[in-house]
């Protein structure tokens, strides 16, 4: 892995303590641009919360991200020292970063249109009718042409969780995040949002996904990263990781899934 | 007959279970009733040719009128300073945080009665006004006694009382909103007073509105204290200075007691049709797929059938 360009996202030795919970114990990770990176692992792996530190939904204990060459969350000054940024400043960050959630976590005072157009307008600036435009090619992309006016109690989880993918595309964002996107949705919608997914990724966005859905990781990802009790175990590419295992607790955890 | 034509062949046709207890509860009710109307015409001391001289008369009405203000100017004033309280109250600031934690603390530790009193004596306690540098020039003065009249001595006890209250109802609205909806705007990038006022307020607002009418109807009834201040305008105070001086106070306090009954009962239509509006009680059922009805409802009950805030039983708190 010498990626010739600066690495989309860097996380170095990264720390995460919750009170005297040690979730995060040293996370290398380097996803490159255009790559999709899966990161499997059992629940409490510490994988979750690698991705919220991505942009910044949690704050690290130790060590660094950088999205695009960028440090994340704070400054460094000549000397090295470190300040944190200003609320809007880290705000700005995360316009930058798209993230998906298990749960949708759609506005449900607002249509699925006004879903998309929301933070267009109020961080973006756009004006209302550019961002409707923009919303409007969005949804016919997700294939929700016909749902626009829909409000989120309208729409099944599948259709739900495809307007949060619009959502977070219609921020131009360098990269998206999708933290479990299909654990809660019920078993025949998980197609409908993996095939947005696969289609996202062939058109070259830069993907962190934490995931259940083995058969995706093994079809979509480049890169597949399995963590446990807090630090990465094993990494590479999918036939690698997923087919020929080194590592007992890949395999075991393997085992359990497939 | 329209029986050939009934989708259920088979329909039950039982007898419903006795209820004596029913038949008997109601005759006794009957009975209690009889009497009490039977009291209330009959009886010459309620005077009802009195009740009916004065229930339209012109200081009575008048004070129906400055009731009125005096109930939906503090409300006014409590609403805008519960908002800012309640929103202190959320702050990263540990100042503001502290200064609406002890707002509350005081308003709500102390008798409205006292706090009336306490703004009728404002004059005596702070004779002067002015505005200048603690301990340096003063730019402005005024005469207390002037600027604060007793009906705003009596609007603003009443509304600073109301603030401390509402706050807490405010404060209750706001928590109620799904932690995950502030998580996916600040990962949208937004910042945290657009949060505040496109995400979380409009979904706490069914959780906040339905105890503030509450309120409301509650201050209709608390304004009848700032003869404390002494604000001597009020329903209560026209009424009983008139009864007081016709020597016929019975009659007079049925008159308030109507008033406030109308325009309570008024209220309640109100009440009802907000608690409607934003689906408190009412089943989980789920909105209609891009169903008719006028668009704010749908909304409203789009925001309900999401579930992201939640109803709150204990929620209403009235002094």
């Amino acid at each position: 892995m010498t990626g010739p360009a600066t690495p989309m996202v860097e996380v170095r030795e990264a720390h995460k303590m919750f009170g005297s919970l040690h979730v995060l114990r040293g996370v290398d990770l380097t996803v490159q641009p255009g790559e999709v990176c899966v990161v499997l692992g059992p629940s409490g792996s510490g994988k979750s919360t690698l991705l919220r530190c991505l942009n910044e939904l949690e704050e690290l204990t130790g060590g660094s991200v950088r999205l695009d060459g960028e440090l994340l969350g704070y400054r460094e000054d000549a000397s090295g020292r470190l300040h944190r940024l200003h609320p809007t400043a880290i705000a700005r960050q995360r316009s930058r970063i798209g993230m998906v959630f298990q749960r949708f976590h759609l506005f449900p005072h607002m249509t699925a249109l006004e879903n998309v157009m929301e933070a267009q307008v109020q961080v973006l600036k756009r004006s209302k009718s550019a961002a409707r435009a923009k919303a409007v090619e969005l949804l016919e992309r997700v294939g929700l042409s016909g749902r626009m006016d829909h409000y989120p109690a309208q729409l099944s989880g599948g259709q739900q969780q495809r307007v949060a993918i619009a959502r977070a595309l219609a921020m131009d964002p360098e990269i998206m995040l999708f933290d479990e996107p299909t654990s809660a949705l019920d078993p025949e919608l998980v197609g409908e949002v993996l095939a947005v997914m696969k289609d996202l990724a062939a058109g070259g966005m830069t993907m962190v996904v934490v995931t259940h859905e083995i058969g995706f990781a093994r079809e979509v990802a480049d890169h597949v990263v399995f963590m446990d009790e807090g630090v990465v175990v094993e990494e590479g590419v999918p036939a690698q990781v997923l087919d020929a295992p080194q590592q007992e607790r890949t395999k075991d955890f393997l085992s359990h899934v497939l | 007959m329209s029986e050939s034509h009934d989708p259920v062949p088979n329909r039950i046709h039982a007898r419903p279970v006795p209820r004596p207890g029913r038949w008997i509860a109601a005759a006794i009710l009957a009975v209690l009733a009889a009497m009490a109307l039977h009291g209330l015409i009959t009886n010459p001391n309620f005077h009802w040719d009195v009740f009916f001289t004065y229930v339209r008369d012109v200081t009575v009405i008048r004070g129906v009128g400055w009731t009125l203000v005096l109930t939906f100017g503090s409300m006014l004033i409590g609403v805008v300073l519960a908002v800012l309280l309640a929103i202190m109250r959320r702050s990263d600031n540990p100042v503001l945080r502290s200064v609406s934690w002890f707002y509350i603390w005081l308003f709500r530790g102390t008798p409205i009665y006292t706090q009336l009193v306490f703004w009728g004596l404002i004059s005596v306690l702070y004779p002067k006004l002015s505005l200048g540098v603690p301990f340096g020039p003063e730019f402005l003065t005024f005469d207390t006694a002037t600027v604060i009249t007793a009906f705003w001595a009596a609007l603003l006890g009443l509304g600073l009382n109301e603030a401390a209250y509402l706050a807490e109802i405010v404060r209750a609205g706001l928590g109620s909103v799904d932690k995950g909806q502030e998580e996916a705007a600040r990962a949208l990038g937004m910042k945290e007073a657009t949060i505040l006022r496109r995400i979380v307020i409009p979904q706490a607002m069914r959780v906040i509105v339905p105890p503030t009418g509450n309120e409301t109807i509650s201050m209709l009834k608390t304004t009848s204290l700032v003869l404390a201040v002494p604000f001597t305008l009020d329903l209560t105070f026209a009424t009983n200075a008139i009864g007081n001086r016709i020597f016929m106070p019975i009659p007079l306090l049925v008159v308030s007691a109507f008033w406030y009954l109308l325009i309570t009962s008024i209220l309640m239509v109100g009440q009802h049709y907000l608690e409607r509006y934003y689906g408190r009680g009412s089943g989980s059922e789920r909105p209609s797929r891009g169903g008719p009805g006028p668009r704010r409802f749908r909304r409203q009950a789009a925001i309900k059938a999401a579930g992201t805030s939640k109803d709150d039983p204990f929620l209403e708190v009235t002094p």
